[in-house]
C-alpha cells in the first residue's frame, strides 16, 4: 500500500479521501457522530488514540479513576441525553474492567460505544502483556462487537458501530483496536451511506396488528398500561404519545423501574411502580385486568412473580422493537413488533378513527381507588431517627422545582428511591435495572453531570454500593462535576439483610457494613464536601445544604437500621399476594425459598 | 458433536417463577442460518445456544457464497416449540445473521447428512459388510486387505441404521458431517 509511506497524514479535508492514523481515523469518526465527552482511562495499547485527542477540544475526556467508572459514567450519559455513550480502555485489564458496564448497558438497552486497545496484530494469541482475548468475552454481553484488523475498515467500523449500538433496541457495542492498527495510515470514510444489509430493525408496526390492538382497546373495561424502558429509549416522542394515547383512552399507567418518567407521577391516573417493590394498586390492576398493554417492557421476573398466576383474565398486547422479547416469558395475544413511538402514533390514529364509543370505566377507576386507599408506602415515620423513606420524600420535595437529575445504586435505596422519588419527565432517572450493579450510580452520576453541567445531579445511594466504586468522587471533583451523594446509611446491606430476615431465620450473614469509613471525612479527603444527619429535624437544612453547595458533596444519611423495603411481592408468589405491613417470616414457602 | 450446551429441562420459558407452559413437548427442528461470514459469526450463534441453554444436536457449516460472504449453518435443536419459537428470535437478534429457515416446518425442506465408516475383518464378515454396503449404496473410498472405508449419505436416521449394522462386523470408527438441508423447488432460501 503506498499511503503507508506517507509521513503526515493528509489535513482533515470534506471531499477528497482523507489519509490519516488510525487512532485519527477514530477520533475523526467520534467527531463525525457527534460525540463532543467520553469516558476512559488510558494504557499501553490506547496511546496512540490518546495521542490523537491531546490538542483537540471537540471532544472532551473525562478521565476516571477505574475504567468500570468510565463505562457507567458513559452509561449514564446515554441515559440522560438519549444519545451514544462513549467509553475508552487500554487492553487486558481495562477491557476486563469494563465487562460489567457492558453487560449492565446490555440488560437496560443502553446505547454505548467502547473502544479497547488491544495489542499489537502479530502479538495476538501470544499471551502478551495486557493480553486478552476482548471479543471473546465480550461476545455474550455485548450487541455486537468488532476486532479490527485492517485499518481501511477502521472508519467504517466504527460509524457501523454506532448505527447498531443506537438502533433497534439499543445496547453495546465493544471495538477491540490493536496497536499497531492504530498507528497504520488509513482511509477514513464518512458516515452517510453506512448499511448492515443483515441487521435492520423494524421500526414501523404491522398495521393489521394495529387495528386489531385498537379493536380491543376500545372494548375494554378493565385496561392498564404496562410501559417499560423501552419507551425512555425510543425517544422523548414516544412519552409524548404515550401521554397522547392516555388521554385519549383514560386508561390507569404503570411502570416497570425502567421506565419511570414516561408518564408523569402527578398524574391522577397514574398507578406507581408495579413488580416486586411496587405499588398494591398497580400490581392489583395487573392481575385483574381485562387488557394489558405493554409498551417497550419485557415482562422480567421481578415484575411478573409468578409466571403461572401471572393476570389470568387478560387479553395483552406487547409493543416491543425486539421481537425475541415477545412470548418470551408470557403468552401474548397481540405482538406488535414495533418502535414505541411509531406503535402508539399508529394506535391513536387507529382510535381516533374508529370514533367508537368507549366502555365507562368508572367501576375500574372506582376499584383501583379501593387499591389506592389501602396506601401501601405508608410507614411509621419517627422524632428521633430518620426514616429512609421520609430522606427520599424530603429530598423529593426539596429537589422537585429544580433541573434535577437521580441515580441509584442497587438496593433498598434505589427501590425506596423508586417510591418516594417521583418523576415527572423521563431521561430523568438511571439506575441499574437488569444487572442490578452495586457502584453503579456514582460514575453514571459523573455521566449524567458531563452531559448537563448546570442541572442538580443526584446519586442516592447506600452505604455499601458506594464503597464499589468510591473513587469516581475524585473524578468528579477533577472535572468539575458537582454531583450530589445522597447516602441513606443503614449500616446493613440492606436488601440482603430483609432477605436473610425473610428467608434465612434472620441468620444475617456478612451483611452487616463493618469499618465503615467516616464519610465525612472521606469526602474531605478526596476533595469533597462532607455533610452527616442523623436527626429528623435538621434533615432539610442539610439537604438545602448539599444543594447550595458548588461542587461535590457526600451526604452521609444516618437513617433506621433495620427497616424494610414494602410492600413487597415475595418470590414464588403472584402480584395479588402482597406483604404491606410487617414481615413475619413465613412469607415465602419452600418452593419460593430456591429462587432469586 | 452430542451437545454444545447445559442441560435443559426442555418444557418451558424460562423464568425464575415457574415455568408455564410444561405440558409443551419437544420437537425436533433444523435450522438453517444464513450469515455474513466474518470472523467469530460461528462463535456468535453457538455462544448463543449455549448460553440460553438451548440444545445443539448437529451443526455444519461452510461458506456457500463468496462474493456476498455469505455462510450456511445447518443446525439440529431441540426443544419445545415455545422455546423453538425464542431460538429463531433470538438468532436473528445476532448482527451478521441475515436469515433463518425452519427447514423441518417447511415441508419442502430436504435433510441430507454424510458419513465415512471404517470397518474392519476378514472373511464373512468382510463379505456381509460389502454386501450391507451395496444395500445403503455406501461407495467403497479406501481399502485393505482388512478394512473398508465406505462412504454413505442419507437421512441422519439411515445413517444410523448404516452404523448400527456395521457394529458386529467390525466397526472401527465413524465420521459424520452433521445434517445439511435445503428446500425443494426453485425458490431460494
Amino acid at each position: 500500500m503506498t499511503a503507508k509511506t506517507k509521513a503526515k497524514p493528509a489535513p482533515a479535508q470534506d471531499a477528497a479521501p482523507r489519509l490519516m492514523s488510525g487512532a485519527q481515523i477514530v477520533v475523526e469518526a467520534l467527531r463525525e457522530q457527534g460525540v463532543t465527552v467520553m469516558f476512559g482511562y488510558p494504557g499501553g495499547a490506547v496511546l496512540p488514540i490518546y495521542d490523537a485527542l491531546f490538542g483537540q477540544d471537540a471532544i472532551r475526556h473525562i478521565l476516571v479513576r477505574h475504567e468500570q467508572g468510565a463505562g457507567h459514567a458513559a452509561e449514564g450519559y446515554a441515559r440522560s441525553t438519549g444519545q451514544c455513550g462513549v467509553a475508552l480502555v487500554t487492553s487486558g485489564p481495562g477491557a476486563t474492567n469494563m465487562v460489567t458496564p457492558i453487560t449492565d448497558a446490555l440488560m437496560d438497552s443502553i446505547p454505548m460505544v467502547v473502544i479497547t486497545g488491544q495489542v499489537p496484530t502479530h502479538l495476538i494469541g501470544t499471551d502478551a502483556f495486557q493480553e486478552c482475548d476482548t471479543t471473546g468475552i465480550t461476545r455474550s454481553c455485548a450487541k455486537h462487537n468488532y476486532l479490527v484488523t485492517d485499518v481501511n475498515q477502521l472508519a467504517r467500523i466504527m460509524h457501523e458501530a454506532f448505527y447498531v449500538a443506537t438502533s433497534g433496541r439499543p445496547g453495546p457495542v465493544v471495538i477491540d483496536i490493536p496497536k499497531d492498527i492504530q498507528f497504520a495510515t488509513g482511509l477514513y470514510v464518512g458516515k452517510d451511506g453506512i448499511t448492515k444489509p443483515t441487521y435492520m430493525p423494524q421500526r414501523k408496526p404491522n398495521m393489521d396488528a394495529i387495528r386489531i390492538a385498537a379493536d380491543l382497546m376500545t372494548k375494554a373495561w378493565r385496561p392498564v398500561f404496562y410501559t417499560g424502558g423501552g419507551v425512555i429509549n425510543s425517544g422523548p416522542r414516544a412519552s409524548a404519545k404515550l401521554r397522547e394515547l392516555q388521554e385519549l383512552t383514560g386508561f390507569p399507567v404503570t411502570s416497570t423501574l425502567m421506565g419511570l418518567g414516561a408518564f408523569p407521577a402527578s398524574h391522577p391516573d397514574w398507578l406507581g411502580m408495579l413488580g416486586m417493590h411496587g405499588s398494591y394498586e398497580a400490581n392489583h390492576a395487573m392481575h385483574d385486568c381485562d387488557l394489558m398493554i405493554c409498551v417497550g417492557a419485557r415482562f422480567d421476573d421481578r415484575v411478573t412473580g409468578r409466571v403461572d398466576a401471572f393476570s389470568p383474565k387478560s387479553k395483552k398486547i406487547h409493543i416491543d422493537i425486539d421481537a425475541s422479547s415477545i412470548n418470551k416469558i408470557v403468552r401474548v395475544d397481540v405482538p406488535i413488533v414495533a418502535d414505541c413511538a411509531e406503535a402508539l402514533d399508529a394506535l391513536i390514529t387507529e382510535i381516533k378513527a374508529l370514533k367508537r364509543k368507549m366502555p365507562d370505566l368508572t367501576p375500574w377507576q372506582g376499584q383501583i381507588d379501593t387499591w389506592r386507599a389501602r396506601r401501601c408506602f405508608d410507614y411509621k415515620n419517627s422524632k428521633d431517627v430518620i426514616k429512609p423513606q421520609y430522606a427520599v420524600e424530603r429530598l423529593h420535595a426539596l429537589t422537585r422545582d429544580r433541573n434535577t437529575y437521580i441515580t441509584t445504586e442497587v438496593g433498598q435505596h434505589q427501590m425506596w428511591a423508586a417510591q418516594f422519588y417521583h418523576f415527572e419527565e423521563p431521561n430523568r432517572w438511571m439506575t441499574s435495572g437488569g444487572l442490578g450493579t452495586m457502584g453503579y450510580g456514582l460514575p453514571a452520576a459523573v455521566g449524567v453531570q458531563a452531559a448537563h453541567p448546570d442541572a442538580l445531579v443526584i446519586d442516592i445511594a447506600g452505604e455499601a454500593s458506594i464503597q464499589m466504586m468510591m473513587q469516581e468522587l475524585s473524578t468528579a471533583v477533577q472535572h468539575n462535576l458537582p454531583v450530589k451523594v445522597f447516602i441513606l446509611n443503614n449500616e446493613w446491606m440492606g436488601m440482603v439483610r430483609q432477605w436473610q430476615e425473610l428467608l434465612h431465620g434472620e441468620r444475617y450473614s456478612h451483611s452487616y457494613s463493618e469499618s465503615l469509613p467516616d464519610f465525612v471525612m472521606l469526602a474531605k479527603a478526596l476533595g469533597g464536601h462532607g455533610i452527616r444527619c442523623d436527626k429528623p429535624g435538621e434533615l432539610d437544612a442539610r439537604i438545602i445544604e448539599m444543594i447550595d453547595h458548588p461542587g461535590p458533596v457526600l451526604f452521609d444519611c444516618r437513617v433506621e437500621r433495620a427497616e424494610n423495603c414494602l410492600p413487597m411481592i415475595p418470590s414464588g408468589s403472584a402480584h395479588n399476594q402482597m406483604i404491606l405491613g410487617e414481615i413475619t417470616g413465613n412469607e415465602i414457602g419452600e418452593a419460593g425459598r430456591k429462587l432469586v | 458433536m452430542s451437545d454444545a450446551s447445559t442441560p435443559t429441562n426442555g418444557n418451558g420459558p424460562k423464568s425464575a417463577y415457574f415455568l408455564a407452559h410444561a405440558d409443551e413437548v419437544t420437537e425436533r427442528r433444523t435450522l438453517a442460518v444464513l450469515v455474513d461470514n466474518e470472523p467469530g459469526v460461528l462463535a456468535r450463534v453457538v455462544g448463543l445456544f449455549s448460553g440460553r441453554g438451548y440444545n445443539i444436536d448437529s451443526l455444519t457449516v461452510a461458506e456457500v457464497d463468496a462474493s456476498q460472504h455469505r455462510s450456511r449453518i445447518t443446525i439440529v435443536t431441540q426443544g419445545t416449540p415455545h422455546i423453538l419459537e425464542q431460538i429463531e428470535a433470538q438468532l436473528l437478534r445476532i448482527v451478521p445473521v441475515a436469515d433463518v429457515i425452519d427447514i423441518t416446518n417447511s415441508k419442502t425442506g430436504i435433510e441430507r447428512e454424510l458419513a465415512l465408516v471404517k470397518v474392519a475383518g476378514t472373511g464373512e464378515k468382510r463379505v456381509e459388510a460389502l454386501r450391507i454396503a451395496e444395500i445403503f449404496r455406501a461407495h467403497v473410498i479406501d481399502t485393505t486387505n482388512e478394512s473398508f472405508i465406505f462412504e454413505v449419505t442419507g437421512a441422519s436416521e439411515k445413517l444410523t441404521q448404516f452404523v448400527d449394522l456395521m457394529r458386529p462386523l467390525g466397526l472401527v470408527e465413524v465420521s459424520r458431517t452433521g445434517v445439511l438441508s435445503i428446500k425443494r423447488g426453485k425458490e431460494k432460501g
